[in-house]
Order: C-alpha cells, then structure tokens, then sequence
C-alpha cells in the first residue's frame, strides 16, 4: 500500500509541485489549502506524513500542528514544516508546536523526496 | 512538469498580486489593522517562496526586503505609513516584470530598494541567510568511533520514528547497535509516549559529525559521537597475554591455540567424553540448588521494581533453565544400554524353560534419566521373568491353540510427553482374573463379594505377599512378589498398569518421569501453606462449582464434561482447620488412565520444581512423595499423584457402590 501524505499549503503552486513530485514517486496524496483545512483532512483520514506551510490564511502552520496534536489520532503523525525562514527562532517554535522537521523554501524535487523517506521510512 | 508549475505560479502571482494591492490600499485606510498587515506580509510571503521554489530568484530576493519591512511592521517596529506604502505599492508594480524576467533599465527596482533600506535605518538588510553554510566535515578521529543516542521528550508524539534512524544509521555504516535501557523507568512509572530507550552502536572511520546531524535533522534526540575506546575484548586478551607471557615463556601464545584444536577435532569425530556419574550427580545437585536461588532472586527483583535487577533476573532465569536443560540432557541415557542385558536374560530363560521366544524391542534409543534406568532395570527383569516363566506357554500348548510355537515378547519404550511409556507385551496365555481374584480372597487381600473390575482384579497382582505362581519356580518366584515392582516405580514417581486377555497375552505398562531431579511444577495453596504438583501428571483446573464448596458425604464427583470424575478435598484429607475462600479450584490430574480431581484454595503458578528425598523419618508418609524449595525460601510438599488418584479412585468406587445400591 502505497504511503499517504497531507500536504498543507495556501500556494496552489507549491501544493501542486509537492503533490506531482510525491505522486510521481508513488505516494498517495491529498491537498489541503490551509490550516484549517488540513486539520479537518488529517482528523478524517490517517497520514503517513504531513507537510504544512507556515504562513497561511486562517491557520498558520504551528496552529495547525497545535491543534492536530490535541487529538488522539494526531499523535504521532510526522510534521514537517514549509517555511522560508530559517531561524531558529522558527525551528524552535516548530519543534514545541510538535513538527518533526522542516524545510526551507526553495528546495529541489530531489531535497522534498529525501525528507519525506527520512520521515515517512 | 516546470513548465506547467510556471504557468501555475504565474496565475498565483496575479491573484497574490491582487490581493497584495487591495491589502496595502486598505492599510493606508487603517494603518494599524493587524489583519491587514498579516495579510499583506503573508500575501509577500508567498510570492517569494513560490518564485524561490520555481526559480524566480531574483524576484525572491527582491520580495525579500519587501517582507522583511512588512515583518518589522507586524512586530510593531515600524509603522505602516505613507512613506512605506507608497514604495510598497511601486515595489508590487515591479512583480509582474520580475516574474516575466522583463530588464530593469531605469534602475526603478534598485530605487524602491534603496527607499525601503532608508526607512530600515539605513541597517543593510541581509539577504537570506540560507540554512547556515555547511560546516566543514568533521570526522571524530582516525579510527571507528561510538554513537550514543536517545530520542528526547515528545519526540515519540511527533511523529520521530527511531527504526529509521537506525536504518540511517545503518546505512552509514553502524554496527553493534544494542539498545541501552539503563534509563528505562519500570512499567508502572512508563510514559507510554516518551521513548526511553537510547541506542549505542558502532560508526566506522570517517563519518563525520556533520553526516550524523544530517541523520537527526528531524529527530528530536540527544546524541554523542566518540572516538571508540578500543574494542574491550583485544585488549583483554593482549593483556592475558601480557601476564602469562613472562610466566610460560616462548610457549604461551601458542599454548590457547593448541588446547582449542584437539577439542574441535574431538567434536568433528563425535567423540564422547567418559565422566564418572557422581560428577554428574554433583553437578545436577548444583543445578538444583541453582534454580533455588534463581527463583528466590526472581521473586526479589519481582518486589524490588527494579527494572535492571528484574532484567538481570530474568536473564539468570534464562541461564539457569539452559543449564538445568543441558545437565538433564547429559544425565540421559538411552534405554540400549538395560536391552542388552534383557537379550541375554531371555535368551537364558526361553533355553532353560524350553519356550522359545522372540524378543523385539522398539526404541532402544529412547532416553531416561540415569538414575531412571538403574532403578528400573531390576523392575523389568522381574516382569521380563514373569512373562516368560508365567504368562508364556509351551510350545506344544502354543500349538494346541493354533499360536505359532515360538512366542513373541515385545518391549517398548517411547517418550510421551514428560513421560516414558514402557511396556512390555507378551503373547501368552494371559492371566486368568478368576485365578488372581481366588487368591486375593484366600489371602485376605480383598472380600468374598468384593465388586472389582478386571483391571482391579490384575492390580492386585502388586499387593504384597500375592503370587500367582502355584508352584515356586527357581526363577520368579523368590520370595520378592511383584509388588517390589510396583514400589520401586512409585518411588520413580511412575505408575504400572497391567492389561491382559485371557489366551491372547499380557501388557504391562510403566510410565516414568524423565527426570527425577527437576520436575516442572504447579504450585498450589491450602490452608495457608503451599504445595506442588506434578505439572505433566495435572490435565486440567476448573472451579469448584458453589454447590459443592461444602463437603458432603464420603464420595464427591465432579461433572467434566459429561463425565463423573471423583474429587477429594485436600483441606479433609490434610485435616486442616478453618474454611476454604469463596472460590476454590479443583486440579484434574491423571495417573495411568485414572483422572481425580483434587480441590484446593489457590492455585499459585508453576515453578521448577527441584526435588529433595523426605528423610528416612517420613519414608511412611504416603500422599507426599517429597519437597522443593520455594522462591521466597519456604518449604513446599509435593504431593505424590498416584497415590491422590488411589484414594480419588477408591473413594469413587465406594461412592458408585453407594449409588448402585441407591438405584
């Protein structure tokens, strides 16, 4: 079976190239076009691993890590984070939020495909 | 798949664009709505990092600045006034040429960024600063080094997951994981997200730590790299080698060679290795006191909680069960070793009485502890005698009943679960029930009207002083009845069982423990003190049933599945004083083909068994066939099942007698 992954993102851009790129390498994919969104798609159906934007309408990225970790079937789920930053001021607030990872913009198709094996095994 | 995802970006770019122009429009309105001013930052936010995505880099280095005002305005370092707004506005103009990679012949972009610096502070603004250069590798010392590490805090909850670390790891080169458990809390004090277990591993030369942090990027772990202390085992050896070198001279380095290689030839050839058997007898001794101690230190680590002792104990368990198996193992001798002396007695007997006899025997290799086969060696051959003296007819008799003339004696050996079943068959002339049961009553053994089944009637062949032969032979009949057999098998913890057809032969059946020393044990409570039972003699535990839980009359049956098995109350039997609890347990156990079911008050577990002899003092005590020491140091009796299944038995016929007449 193949693995799932939730990809978070306001940009139609970005969420289609992680979508082509994933499905192109056998992953199961499904968009979501903001933190509420995505929240409402990972409490309906488990993910392998989710990928989120930081800046996003409605619900940021850590909110929306926030959130998910406050239910059950939350748990456990990796999280990596999209952003363009890199502080560690980010990194840190990513980590407490419960984000496995993240991944600074831009990256290559080759970069996206490593962090989710690395995540998803 | 780019070219698509540019026309992608480039229609984002143009709602994002709206959206921006709408947001900075509204703020010259309301200079303070924080909506407003996420909204615009987010709207900047993503036109950089999609153009970064999709390589619009000098539009992202562009929008960068652009945000970073937008970023100090959101934290309430600047205030979004004219000023901004109206180079923000020419900025978002600049978009569309950027994305189209349209010149910038009137420097208007390097203009608008030089504004937006102005307004900063005249501070350059950097550009991004990217992930951090990479460090230059760095490799912990020439040689393999040691990795330590541990997943920290949630990391379990969000979604870490140490299998691929380890995998990562593995593929770097790790070796020798073990896991290290020594922060492991016990089970009640266990935080089922945390993950307490560190792992410790191998790395080979040359992984550098810049690699390592690669692998746990994502993972949020504690992790040490070290150069590795050289390998415990070399330096141990070398060291040996150090302190024997001087003592044994030039011959020291080759002496461990030397002795190792005679050993693997001996092996290679299937030697077998002569120890005389008190060695063994003290070392099974040992193993015996051994698993004593190893019980008692189970039940200590057990209270204590602690869970490296509790893992010490259980690998002491582990050890020690290897051990007692292997001793066992050593003490087994096969049944090859009494057959040959059997041929021999046959072959002496059939000349001397002139009946001619086959004697087969199947499983010769079967195994019995030794001191198994030595007690049971004199048991067979007076069963062997009577077989051939008694049971077996002569030729011209044989002939008469239409039996080929040389009669046939087949003795068997095979395992059958913790037991050996030994039986030797014949096919004479049987034993004639009415003979044994005219006998019994001219003996007083049994009444005139006694009600007995045949194989009743055959075990009273194993009473003493009963024998069967009308005249006294030179061979079987010396005085020593067959009831020495069945003491000596008793005293083996085995049964006898005699089946036998009138003309077409006898069987007799011995069942032995493999072992007298260790016996697998299930450990029962009555009255407040403790008591085991043979484990391979009990079939089944069941509940007493509530309108039983008190004792009535002198036979008691219990229903097992459409069956009446008699039961006996071990609080009567032991004459124990109090009452039982509200639940007591009937233990099924089975000797021969008998079942009887024994009520106690507890039953406590199972636990290795090591037998201890009862002195001399308490030879007479039936029902108690000997005692182990427990783990908590106590005395346990245990309890001798064939002789229970006796009473069970006689008290059951009593009580069908009783219903018989009843009916």
């Amino acid at each position: 079976m193949s693995k799932s992954v939730l990809t978070v993102d306001d940009s139609p851009s970005i969420r289609r190239m992680i979508a082509m790129t994933l499905q192109e390498a056998g992953y199961a994919v499904t968009e979501a076009v903001d933190g509420q969104d995505g929240l409402t798609k990972a409490l309906a159906q488990p993910f392998d691993a989710i990928i989120t934007d930081q800046n996003m309408p409605n619900m940021d990225g850590l909110s929306f890590i926030r959130a998910l970790r406050q239910h059950p079937q939350g748990k456990g789920v990796p999280v990596v984070v999209l952003s363009t930053e890199s502080e560690e001021g980010l990194k840190q607030q990513a980590r407490e939020a419960g984000a496995l990872g993240w991944m600074v913009k831009p990256f290559t198709q080759d970069k996206l495909l490593a962090v989710i094996k690395k995540v998803v095994g | 798949m780019m070219d698509d995802m540019g026309a992608i970006f480039r229609e984002e770019v143009r709602d994002l664009l709206e959206s921006l122009e709408r947001g900075l429009l509204d703020l010259k309105a309301r200079p303070g709505d924080m909506g407003l001013i996420n909204q615009v930052f987010r709207d900047l936010h993503t036109v950089k990092g999609s153009g970064a995505m999709f390589g619009f880099t000098e539009l992202a280095a562009f929008i960068h600045e652009f945000e970073t005002v937008f970023d100090r305005i959101r934290s309430g370092d600047l205030a979004a006034g004219p000023d901004i707004l109206r180079l923000a506005l020419a900025a978002k103009d600049e978009i569309p040429g950027l994305v189209e990679g349209l010149p910038d012949p009137e420097g208007q972009r390097a203009a608008i960024l030089q504004g937006l610096r102005a307004i900063m502070g005249g501070e350059a603004v950097a550009e991004g600063q990217g992930a951090g250069a990479d460090e230059a590798p760095v490799a912990v010392g020439e040689g393999p080094s040691r990795l330590w590490f541990r997943l920290t805090g949630a990391a379990l909850a969000m979604g870490a997951r140490p299998e691929i670390v380890l995998d990562e790891l593995r593929g770097l080169g790790a070796t020798q994981v073990v896991a290290d458990l020594s922060d492991l809390p016990p089970l009640d004090r266990l935080d089922v997200e945390a993950c307490a277990v560190g792992w410790a591993m191998e790395m080979p030369a040359g992984v550098t730590t810049a690699q390592l942090e690669e692998v746990f990027l994502f993972v949020d772990a504690e992790w040490r790299l070290e150069p590795a202390v050289q390998a415990a085992a070399p330096v141990a050896v070398s060291a040996v080698a150090a302190a024997t070198g001087p003592a044994t001279g030039a011959a020291a380095p080759a002496a461990p060679a030397g002795a190792a290689a005679p050993a693997a030839r001996a092996d290679q050839n299937g030697t077998t290795l002569r120890v005389p058997a008190e060695r063994l007898d003290a070392l099974m001794d040992s193993v015996g006191e051994l698993v004593i101690v190893e019980a008692r230190l189970t039940e200590l680590a057990r209270q204590s909680r602690d869970p490296a002792l509790m893992a010490t104990a259980e690998q002491i368990t582990r050890l020690a069960g290897g051990l007692r198996d292997a001793t066992m193992t050593m003490r087994m001798v096969p049944m090859r070793s009494l057959v040959g002396r059997f041929r021999r007695l046959v072959m002496d007997l059939s000349d001397k009485l002139g009946k001619p006899v086959n004697f087969s025997v199947i499983g010769e290799e079967t195994e019995l502890d030794k001191t198994v086969i030595e007690k049971l060696a004199d048991p067979l051959v007076h069963i062997l005698r009577n077989s051939i003296d008694h049971g077996m007819e002569t030729p011209e008799e044989r002939a008469a009943t239409e039996k080929p003339r040389e009669g046939l004696i087949e003795l068997s050996a095979v395992h059958a679960g913790a037991e050996v079943l030994i039986r030797l068959s014949d096919d004479g002339r049987g034993i004639d029930a009415a003979k044994v049961r005219a006998k019994a009553v001219a003996k007083g053994l049994i009444a005139a009207d006694a009600v007995l089944s045949d194989a009743q009637t055959f075990a009273l062949i194993f009473e003493p002083g009963f024998s069967t032969s009308e005249q006294v032979t030179e061979l079987s009949g010396r005085g020593v009845g067959m009831d020495v057999v069945r003491r000596t098998i008793d005293s083996l913890r085995g049964s006898i069982e005699i089946d036998s057809k009138p003309g077409r032969g006898t069987t007799v059946t011995l069942r032995l423990p493999l072992t007298l020393a260790i016996i697998e044990g299930l450990l029962i409570e009555v009255a407040g003190e403790r008591y085991t039972l043979p484990m391979a003699s009990v079939q089944e535990i069941v509940e007493l049933p509530p309108e039983k839980a008190v004792a009535e009359g002198a036979a008691e049956f219990l229903d097992i599945r459409g069956r009446f098995v008699p039961f006996l109350r071990l609080r009567r039997l032991f004459d124990c004083a109090g009452e039982p609890g509200a639940a007591q347990n009937v233990v099924i156990v089975q000797s021969g083909e008998v079942r009887v079911g024994i009520v106690v008050d507890r039953i406590v577990g199972t636990n290795q068994t090591v037998i201890k002899q009862m002195s001399k003092l308490h030879a007479d005590v039936r029902a108690v066939s000997g005692a182990t020491i427990l783990g908590d140091g106590s005395v346990a009796l245990i309890l001798d099942v064939a002789h229970l299944v006796g009473m069970g038995r006689a008290s059951g016929e009593a009580g069908a007698q009783m219903r018989e007449m009843a009916a």
